[in-house]
């Protein structure tokens, strides 16, 4: 029974991780069909400011915003000075963003140096929480909260103002919002100082669990597009399904079926590929 | 024995001809190194130390060895296979060097095998794998570290033995050089009366640890885990998230707390106890300067990573001296390597069995703070061990090599 109870636990506050990771990724495929694959790469990056940042003293949850916005404007820069020059070359894209994740890599590594980096989690969070007599680390039950007052936010934002509704209209048809006089390229700005802060908040916030050090870029990278193939690109909910979908596949697979722990992992992002290349959320982009 | 003995009168008489006669025993070029490390990637962190390493141990040289003046040349490898055979052909084939040291890991090491024995490179390795010292050793290659085993035998029998553990789990990465730490600690804390009744294997790049900690059985007297690189600060610091430091002990291998991840793992780490072929307390002359060298160039005290290089470099200068600086006589050094005994390299006396394997000290230390940092404490000293452990040379190479599933672990409870 507690097996169950703190395999389920785990698979949640893990769920929320990765969702913090994905958000950002999803948002900006979906809107500018970039596959952006320095998200990892800025994901650590912002794990390294917060640890940064933490080291100096400040309040956490303001080094995760301040680290969030820094790489949000290191977002706006590159889509505004790379990207916006391979509109509709994904393979460029695809080339350019590879090759922006490994400069971060290797900046990072000579700003910080090779080893791992610590992030504390705020000092009344860190004591396990006990929950009918086992102890839970409570700092993953706080970044599950996050996670999904990150969703909800996002949500409000997409789905309740003027901002969000241009931006599923971006998503739904691209060519009839410009039709229909939306700024676009002042759009793209905003959806990817959005998907970059979200990848350095969530640095942040995850760092307490992840630590940064160098490496987490590509091992985040993966989950982020596992979570954002069988959710649906573009596609809040399914960012958020498929988070948890992962989080429970990998602790409870990595549990039962230890021997098999990445297959488990990536299996299911075949499956859907075979059986509804969409994802479960997605829906056929124009 | 002759041979030996030989080589023993060698040396002196090297080291004799190059004081008499300093400029005729030296040839006018420098001695060249090829030193294939890591610099960017995932892996840089162990190798900048390992270059920070060679370059601190060069210093207090004076930038000789033997006598002769050295030109290092560091190539980074970038981790991979590939980038490490381009770099080791670059190094022999257009730079000339005489002799390679490294690289980091064992799957580059590997990579490289069989072009260094073509060849006939002279290679003083680091990377750990078991059997490039058995199974397939070569006279080209000999290793003055540690093998994956050498260090995990030799603190498997202390928890057996001092600490009287009956009842341990294993975890550790999932490629060959988790496997043969555990696959070594496994026999020999079995064959000391314990049981090993649980291993659990993540995945090297596993994103989080979470998963494993709460698999961990609470009915064990203490868990043994051999993680490389920043895993092992990792797992700590999940380990204590679901508050289990100090319910169940952790023991490690060599890298798992490594002395340039202590001041980063702070309080989780206290009371780690890891085993190591180094440690910056061993005294000796050439350890002090060796540790203050480190101390004030880099701020780090050296660890596995850094003190593995200074190692080699001691023997080869021992060899050089043998030969009487002529490393051109490739064959004649590396037979010199496995014949010396070097009393005074910064891990203590070293020597070789004939596979090129070191037989030398192993250090079980345990994590304190002391004066307000952080400090791996030795609180034993294993001297001599070989990398066959007590067991016989050939019965032991009769085995398979370490892996996942060898030795069986028959005590294994679900």
């Amino acid at each position: 029974m507690q097996f169950w109870i703190v395999q389920s636990l785990n698979s949640l506050a893990m769920g929320g991780l990765l969702f913090l990771l994905s958000a950002g990724f999803s948002l900006i495929f979906g809107l500018l069909r970039i596959p952006n694959l320095a998200h990892g790469g800025l994901f650590m990056l912002g794990a390294y400011l917060g640890a940064t940042l933490l080291g100096g003293q400040m309040n956490f949850w303001l080094a995760a915003l301040l680290s969030g916005v820094a790489v949000g404007l290191l977002g706006v820069v590159l889509e505004a000075v790379l990207l916006r020059r391979l509109a509709g070359n994904e393979q460029g894209q695809v080339l350019v963003t590879l090759g922006v994740s490994f400069i971060i890599a290797d900046l990072c590594l000579m700003a910080f140096g090779g080893d791992p980096m610590p992030l504390g989690a705020p000092r009344s969070l860190r004591p396990p929480v006990f929950i009918g007599g086992f102890a839970f680390p409570g700092y993953r039950l706080v970044v599950l909260g996050c996670a999904l007052a990150v969703a909800v936010l996002l949500w409000l934002l997409l789905e309740r103002t003027r901002l969000g509704a241009m931006i599923r209209a971006g998503v739904d048809d691209r060519e009839m919002a410009r039709g229909v006089g939306i700024k676009v390229s002042r759009l793209f700005s905003a959806v990817f100082f959005l998907g970059a802060f979200l990848a350095g908040l969530g640095g942040v916030i995850g760092g307490p669990i992840l630590s940064a050090y160098p490496g987490l870029d590509a091992d985040m990278l993966p989950l982020a597009l596992v979570v954002v193939i069988l959710g649906g690109v573009g596609s809040l909910p399914g960012a958020l399904v498929g988070s948890f979908i992962i989080g429970a596949i990998y602790n409870f697979g990595s549990a039962l079926f230890p021997d098999f722990a990445y297959v488990v992992l990536f299996l299911p992002m075949v499956l859907v590929l075979v059986i509804k290349p969409t994802g479960l959320f997605g829906r056929v982009l124009r | 024995m002759t041979l030996t003995r030989r080589n023993v009168l060698q040396a002196s008489a090297g080291a004799a001809a190059l004081a008499l006669t300093s400029n005729q025993a030296r040839a006018d070029e420098p001695i060249r190194i090829g030193f294939l490390t890591v610099k960017t990637g995932p892996l840089a962190a162990g190798g900048i130390q390992m270059e920070q390493g060679m370059l601190a141990y060069m210093k207090i040289k004076g930038n000789k060895l033997a006598g002769r003046d050295v030109q290092l040349i560091v190539a980074d490898t970038g981790g991979s296979p590939q980038g490490t055979r381009t770099k080791a052909q670059e190094l022999v084939e257009r730079n000339k060097v005489h002799v390679l040291m490294g690289p980091v890991a064992a799957f580059e090491a590997l990579a490289i095998g069989d072009y260094c024995e073509a060849q006939k490179m002279p290679t003083l390795g680091v990377a750990a794998a078991e059997d490039m010292t058995q199974r397939h050793s070569s006279i080209w290659f000999a290793r003055a570290t540690s093998s994956s085993g050498q260090c995990a035998h030799a603190i498997a029998h202390y928890a057996a033995k001092e600490l009287g553990y009956k009842r341990m789990a294993v975890i550790g990465d999932d490629f060959a050089y988790g496997h043969e730490q555990n696959g070594a600690f496994l026999r020999v804390f079995e064959d000391n009366g314990g049981k090993v009744v649980q291993k659990l294997w993540p995945p090297l790049n596993a994103p989080d640890y979470g998963t494993y900690v709460s698999q961990v059985k609470t009915n064990i007297d203490a868990i043994f885990m051999s993680f490389a690189g920043s895993n092992g600060f990792r797992f700590a610091k999940a380990f204590n998230e679901y508050g289990l430091a100090g319910k169940i002990p952790i023991l490690g291998g060599m890298t798992a707390m490594d002395e340039a991840i202590l001041q980063q793992t702070g309080d989780d780490g206290l009371g780690i106890i890891t085993a190591s072929f180094y440690s910056p307390q061993y005294d000796n002359a050439a350890n002090r300067e060796f540790v203050a060298t480190m101390q004030r160039e880099y701020k780090i005290d050296p660890g596995y990573y850094a003190s593995g290089p200074a190692v080699e470099a001691a023997i080869l200068e021992a060899a050089l001296l043998s030969v009487g600086g002529r490393i051109e006589d490739r064959e004649a050094l590396m037979k010199a390597v496995r014949a010396n005994v070097v009393e005074n390299t910064v891990r203590g006396p070293v020597r070789f069995d004939s596979h090129g394997e070191a037989i030398g000290n192993v250090y079980i230390r345990k994590m304190v703070k002391q004066g307000g940092r952080y400090i791996n404490n030795v609180i034993k000293t294993y001297p001599d061990v070989s990398q066959f452990w007590t067991y016989p040379e050939a019965e032991f190479l009769a085995n398979p090599v370490y892996s996942r599933e060898y030795p069986p672990a028959k005590n294994l409870e679900s």
